[in-house]
C-alpha cells in the first residue's frame, strides 16, 4: 500500500490528444453514414460494426484512459464485452442451427 | 513463525486529507478502489444493455426485411447529429478531468456545463424523434398503426418488435443520460469550490467513465437502429 | 499464529463494563439502521433472510401438506400453482442467493483479509435497503394472491395469459438483483484492493476465493435477468410480442435470457457454501486443505464454465438439437471442478485430527449430499436421460439436494462455526448436534423419495397424482416435518445464547485465520493494529503434517 498523498503514477493526457480522438470519432461517424448508403450486401453489417468497434475502442483507450491504466482495468473492460459476446454467440448457435436435421448414425 | 505488526493508523499522512474515507489507508488506494468499482458497475451495464442487443440480433436475423423497412422511419440526420453531439460531450467530459489535473477549477465547471448542455441537446433531439414516432403511430402498444405499405399484415407485428426494441434501447439509454445529467449537476458546486485537483478528482473520473460508457452504447445503437435500411433509399 | 497479538483487555465498555466491540459501540435503532459497519449490516441481513426463509418454508409446508394425498383436496389447482411459484421465488431470490454472501460474506470478508471494512460501506448498507425494497414488491404480490407462473416466469403465460400480479413480483426480483450486484461489486473491489500487507492471493482463505468467484458471476449474470424481467413487464403492459409466438416473438428467447443468469445463479448459491466447507474441513480436521491452489482455481473454473451451460434447462423447449448437444457436453465439464473440490475435501480429512463438532457435522453432511446432488446433475446433463426426467420430481430432488443439502447445510455450518465470533457466545452443543442430525435425516427422508417419484414419472408442479405414488409422498412430507424442526431449533438456541450463552473467548475452536486473531465479538474497526501476513491460510500443526507425510511408517503423533 502506498502512503503518498500525491499520485506519482498519474498520467495527464494532453488536450491535443483528446481533440485528435474527437476528430477521429467524427470522421468515423461520417464514414459509417456514407457507407450505409451504398448497398454492399452482407458487408454493410461488417463495416458498420467494424467502425462502431473502432470508435468504441478509441473511447475506451483514450477518453476512459484504459491505455494508461492497470492491466486489471483492461481485463475488466475486455471481460465485460467478452461476456456479452458469449451471451449473443452461444444463443445464436441455437438460432442458426434450428431447422437443421441432425445426422442419425447408421443412416 | 514470528511476525511483525505495523501500526498504520497514525502514520498515514493521507489520513489528513479531508476526502479520505476511514476504510482506506491512502488516497491512492481509495482512487484505485473507486475506479475499479465503477468499472465493475460498467460491466453490469454492458450485460444489462446486452440482453436488449441479443433480442435485437435474434429478431434482425429473423426478420431482416421488415427491420430494414422499419429502420427507414428513423431520421438518420437527427441520429447522426446526436452521435456527433454525444461524442462532443465525451470530449468536454474528458477535458473537465484534464482541467482538474492542471488545477484549473473554473475550467472544470465550464467543461462540466458544456457536457450537460450537449447532453441536454441530445435529449431534446430524442424528444423530437419520439414525438414524431407518436404522431406517426409508431409507438408499440394499442395504438401501433404504421402507414407504411411495407409494414402491413404479419409485417406489422414484426415491425412492432423493431419499434419495441428501438424504444426500449434508446429509452434505457436516455434514462442513463438523464441520470448522468443529474450526477454532473451535483459535481458543479464542489468543482467551483475547488474540491478537485491533481491529487483528488476521483468523482470526476468515475463520472467520466460512466458518461463515456453511455456514449459507447450510443455508438452501437446508432448504426444498428438507424443505418439498417439506409441503402435502400 | 501469523498475525497480530490478541489484544490485551481494552478499557471497559461504556455501560456494561465489557470490552468495546461492534455490538456495544452504539445503541439504538438509528445506530443499526444507519450503520456503515459491515458486521452490523451482516446482522441486518441475517434478520431479513431468516424472515424470508420462514416465509418460503411456509409455502413448502403447504405444498407438502397438499401432496399427502393423491387427490387435490386442500387447495384449488390455481392456488397450488401460486404456492410453488412463491416458494421458488422467495427461496431462490430472497434466501439462497443472498444468504451466505450477505450474512457470512459481509461479516467475514474484511476480517479474513485484514481490512477495516469493505471498500464501499455505504453501498453495502444501500444493498440491504434495496433488498428489502425488492422484498416489499414481492410481498405485495403475495398479499394479492401471489404469482402462478412458476419461479421461471415462462412466456407467453407470464406475459399474456396469467391473471396474477406478475409485474410487481418481477419488479421485486429486479430490484433485489441490484442488492446482489452491489454486494458482488463490493467484494471484488475489496478483495483486489484492500488485502493486508503480506496477504497475497495464494495466502487468502478459500472462503475468499469462493466469494470472489461468486461475485464475478453476480456482476456478469444478474443484469441479464434484470433486463429480461423488465422486458417481461413491458410486454405484459403493452402486448409487444417479443416473447409471444402469436405476435412474431419467440418464447425460447425468453428462456435463453432467463437461464443465462439463472443457471450461473445456482453457482452463486453453491460457491459460497463450498467456501464455508473448505474452512470447516480445515478447522475440524486441523489440517490445511489438500490441494489449496487447485481448489482456488476450481472456484474460478466453476464460475466461468457455469456461464456456458444454460441451455441444459431447455433441452425439450425447442432449442436446436445441435445446441442441445453442445450444452449437454459443456454441462458435463462443469461437474469436474466441483468433483475435484469434493476429492480435495475428502483428502483433507484423511489422516486429519477430526473432531465432530456441530459445524463439522454440517460440513460432512454437505460433502455427502452435494455429491449425490452433483452426480444426479451429471445424469440430467445427459440429454437422453433428461428428455425423460425433465419436469419430473427427479429434477426437483436433484436441485434440492444441491440447494438444501448443499447450500443450506453450508450456511448452517458457517453460522454455527462463526457464531462465537459474531456474538461472543457459545450455543448448547447437544442441541446443536441434535439439530444437525435432524436436518440430515429429515432432509434425506424428504428428498430421496422424490428421486424415485421422478424416475417413476411423477411430474412436478402438479397438485394431484396417481395413488400408487402416495407412500413416497407421505415419506417426503414426514421428512419435511423433521427437517423443519431441525431448522427451527437453531433459531431458538442462537437467540437464547445471546442472553444466556457462555462467553466464547476469542477463538473457541482453536482455529487459524485472521478473523480468529481478533476478539470475539470484534471491535468496530476489526483490528487494533493492521495485521501483517507472513504465511498461508491453514497452518495447523504444519510440522507434524509434513513429518507424517514424508515418513508414512514413522506415524508421528
Amino acid at each position: 500500500m502506498s502512503q503518498e498523498t500525491h499520485s506519482t503514477h498519474q498520467h495527464v493526457s494532453s488536450r491535443k490528444m483528446y481533440f485528435a480522438v474527437f476528430a477521429a470519432l467524427l470522421v468515423l461517424t461520417f464514414a459509417t453514414v456514407l457507407v450505409a448508403r451504398v448497398d454492399l450486401g452482407v458487408m454493410n453489417d461488417v463495416v458498420a460494426l467494424g467502425i462502431a468497434v473502432t470508435k468504441a475502442v478509441l473511447v475506451l483507450l483514450f477518453f476512459m484512459h484504459v491505455r494508461y491504466s492497470t492491466r486489471l482495468t483492461a481485463l475488466t473492460a475486455v471481460g465485460g464485452f467478452l461476456w456479452l459476446a458469449i451471451l449473443i454467440g452461444i444463443t445464436l448457435c441455437d438460432y442458426m442451427s434450428r431447422g437443421a436435421t441432425m445426422p442419425v448414425p447408421g443412416k | 513463525m514470528a511476525s511483525t505488526t505495523i501500526d498504520t493508523h497514525h502514520l498515514n499522512p493521507a489520513g489528513h486529507h479531508p476526502r479520505l474515507q476511514h476504510q482506506f489507508d491512502s488516497l491512492e488506494q481509495q482512487k484505485e478502489s473507486s475506479t475499479l468499482g465503477m468499472w465493475m458497475f460498467l460491466v453490469t451495464e454492458i450485460m444489462f444493455f446486452g440482453g436488449l442487443f441479443l433480442a435485437y440480433v435474434v429478431y434482425r436475423t429473423k426478420y431482416p426485411h421488415v427491420f430494414a423497412a422499419s429502420s427507414h422511419h428513423l431520421d438518420v440526420t437527427l441520429g447522426g447529429i446526436n452521435t456527433a453531439v454525444l461524442i462532443g460531450s465525451s470530449l468536454t467530459m474528458a477535458l473537465s478531468i484534464w482541467a482538474a489535473q492542471v488545477n484549473k477549477r473554473k475550467l472544470i465547471v465550464v467543461f462540466l456545463i458544456a457536457t450537460m448542455v450537449l447532453g441536454a441537446v441530445f435529449l431534446g433531439v430524442k424528444a423530437k424523434e419520439y414525438t414524431d414516432k407518436f404522431t406517426h403511430h409508431l409507438v408499440p402498444g394499442a395504438h401501433f398503426a404504421p402507414e407504411d405499405e411495407h409494414l402491413q399484415g404479419p409485417a406489422r407485428e414484426q415491425a412492432q418488435i423493431f419499434f419495441s426494441l428501438y424504444f426500449m434501447m434508446t429509452g434505457l439509454h436516455a434514462l442513463h443520460m438523464i441520470i448522468g445529467l443529474g450526477i454532473l449537476a451535483a459535481l458543479i458546486r464542489p468543482s467551483w469550490k475547488g474540491r478537485f485537483d491533481l491529487a483528488y478528482h476521483t468523482p470526476l473520473e468515475c463520472t467520466g467513465l460512466y458518461w463515456h460508457f453511455v456514449d459507447i452504447v450510443w455508438i452501437f445503437l446508432f448504426p444498428l437502429l438507424y443505418l439498417l435500411g439506409a441503402h435502400a433509399r | 499464529m501469523n498475525t497480530t497479538t490478541t489484544a490485551e483487555p481494552l478499557a471497559a465498555g461504556p455501560e456494561t463494563g465489557e470490552r468495546p466491540n461492534y455490538l456495544n459501540a452504539a445503541y439504538g435503532l438509528r445506530s443499526w439502521l444507519l450503520t456503515k459497519d459491515h458486521k452490523r449490516i451482516a446482522i441486518l441481513y441475517l434478520i431479513s433472510v431468516t424472515a424470508f426463509f420462514a416465509l418460503g418454508s411456509l409455502f413448502a409446508l403447504l405444498i407438502r401438506l397438499e401432496l399427502l394425498t393423491p387427490e387435490g383436496d386442500m387447495f384449488q389447482p390455481d392456488t397450488y400453482n401460486r404456492l410453488f411459484t412463491m416458494h421458488g421465488i422467495v427461496m431462490v431470490f430472497f434466501f439462497l442467493i443472498p444468504a451466505i454472501p450477505a450474512v457470512l460474506g459481509n461479516f467475514l470478508v474484511p476480517l479474513m483479509i485484514g481490512a477495516k471494512d469493505l471498500a464501499f460501506p455505504k453501498i453495502n448498507l444501500a444493498s440491504w435497503y434495496v433488498y428489502n425494497l425488492g422484498g416489499l414488491f414481492t410481498l405485495w404480490s403475495i398479499v394479492h394472491g401471489g404469482v402462478d407462473t412458476g419461479w421461471t416466469f415462462y412466456t407467453p403465460y407470464s406475459t399474456h395469459y396469467s391473471n396474477t400480479y406478475v409485474i410487481s413480483a418481477a419488479l421485486g426480483i429486479f430490484i433485489t438483483g441490484f442488492s446482489s450486484i452491489f454486494t458482488g461489486l463490493n467484494f471484488i473491489v475489496t478483495i483486489h484492493r484492500m488485502r493486508a500487507p503480506g496477504m497475497t492471493w495464494f495466502r487468502l482463505p478459500l472462503f475468499i476465493w469462493s466469494h470472489y468467484a461468486t461475485s464475478l458471476i453476480i456482476v456478469l449474470g444478474t443484469p441479464v435477468v434484470a433486463i429480461t424481467l423488465l422486458m417481461v413487464a413491458a410486454e405484459r403492459v403493452l402486448h409487444l410480442g417479443l416473447f409471444d409466438p402469436a405476435l412474431g416473438g419467440d418464447p425460447v428467447l425468453f428462456q435463453h435470457l432467463f437461464w443465462f443468469y439463472s443457471h450461473p445463479a445456482v453457482y452463486i448459491m453453491i460457491l459460497p457454501a463450498m467456501g464455508v466447507v473448505s474452512e470447516l474441513v480445515a478447522a475440524f480436521a486441523r489440517k490445511p486443505v489438500f490441494g489449496y491452489k487447485v481448489v482456488a482455481f476450481a472456484s474460478i473454473a466453476i464460475a466461468v464454465l457455469g456461464f456456458l451451460v444454460w441451455g441444459h434447462h431447455m433441452f425439450v423447449a425447442g432449442e436446436s438439437a445441435y445446441a442441445a448437444t453442445v450444452f449437454s457436453v459443456l454441462s458435463m465439464l462443469v461437474a469436474i471442478p466441483s468433483a475435484v473440490k469434493v476429492f480435495n475435501w475428502t483428502s483433507t480429512l484423511y489422516q486429519g485430527s477430526v473432531s465432530l463438532q456441530t459445524p463439522m457435522l454440517y460440513a460432512l453432511g454437505f460433502i455427502g449430499l452435494f455429491t449425490l446432488g452433483g452426480l444426479t446433475g451429471v445424469m440430467v446433463a445427459t440429454l437422453g436421460i433428461d428428455v425423460h426426467v425433465h419436469d419430473t420430481y427427479f429434477i426437483v430432488a436433484h436441485f434440492h439436494y444441491i440447494m438444501v443439502g448443499g447450500t443450506i447445510m453450508g450456511y448452517m455450518g458457517g453460522l454455527h462455526y462463526w457464531w462465537p465470533k459474531i456474538s461472543g457466545k457459545l450455543y448448547p452443543a447437544f442441541l446443536s448436534r441434535l439439530s444437525a442430525l435432524l436436518v440430515f435425516c429429515g432432509f434425506n427422508l424428504t428428498f430421496f423419495p422424490q428421486f424415485i417419484l421422478g424416475y417413476l414419472g411423477m411430474p412436478r408442479r402438479y397438485w394431484a397424482y396417481p395413488p400408487e405414488f402416495q407412500v413416497l409422498n407421505v415419506l417426503s412430507t414426514a421428512g419435511a416435518s423433521i427437517l423443519g424442526v431441525g431448522y427451527v431449533l437453531p433459531l431458538f438456541y442462537f437467540i437464547w445464547s445471546m442472553r444466556y450463552g457462555k462467553a466464547s473467548g476469542d477463538n473457541p475452536w482453536g482455529a487459524v485465520g485472521l478473523e480468529w486473531d481478533t476478539p470475539s465479538p470484534p471491535p468496530t474497526e476489526n483490528f487494533l493494529t493492521t495485521p501483517v501476513v507472513t504465511h498461508g491460510p491453514y497452518e495447523y500443526n504444519v510440522k507434524e503434517v509434513h513429518d507424517r507425510t514424508s515418513h508414512p511408517e514413522a506415524r508421528v503423533g
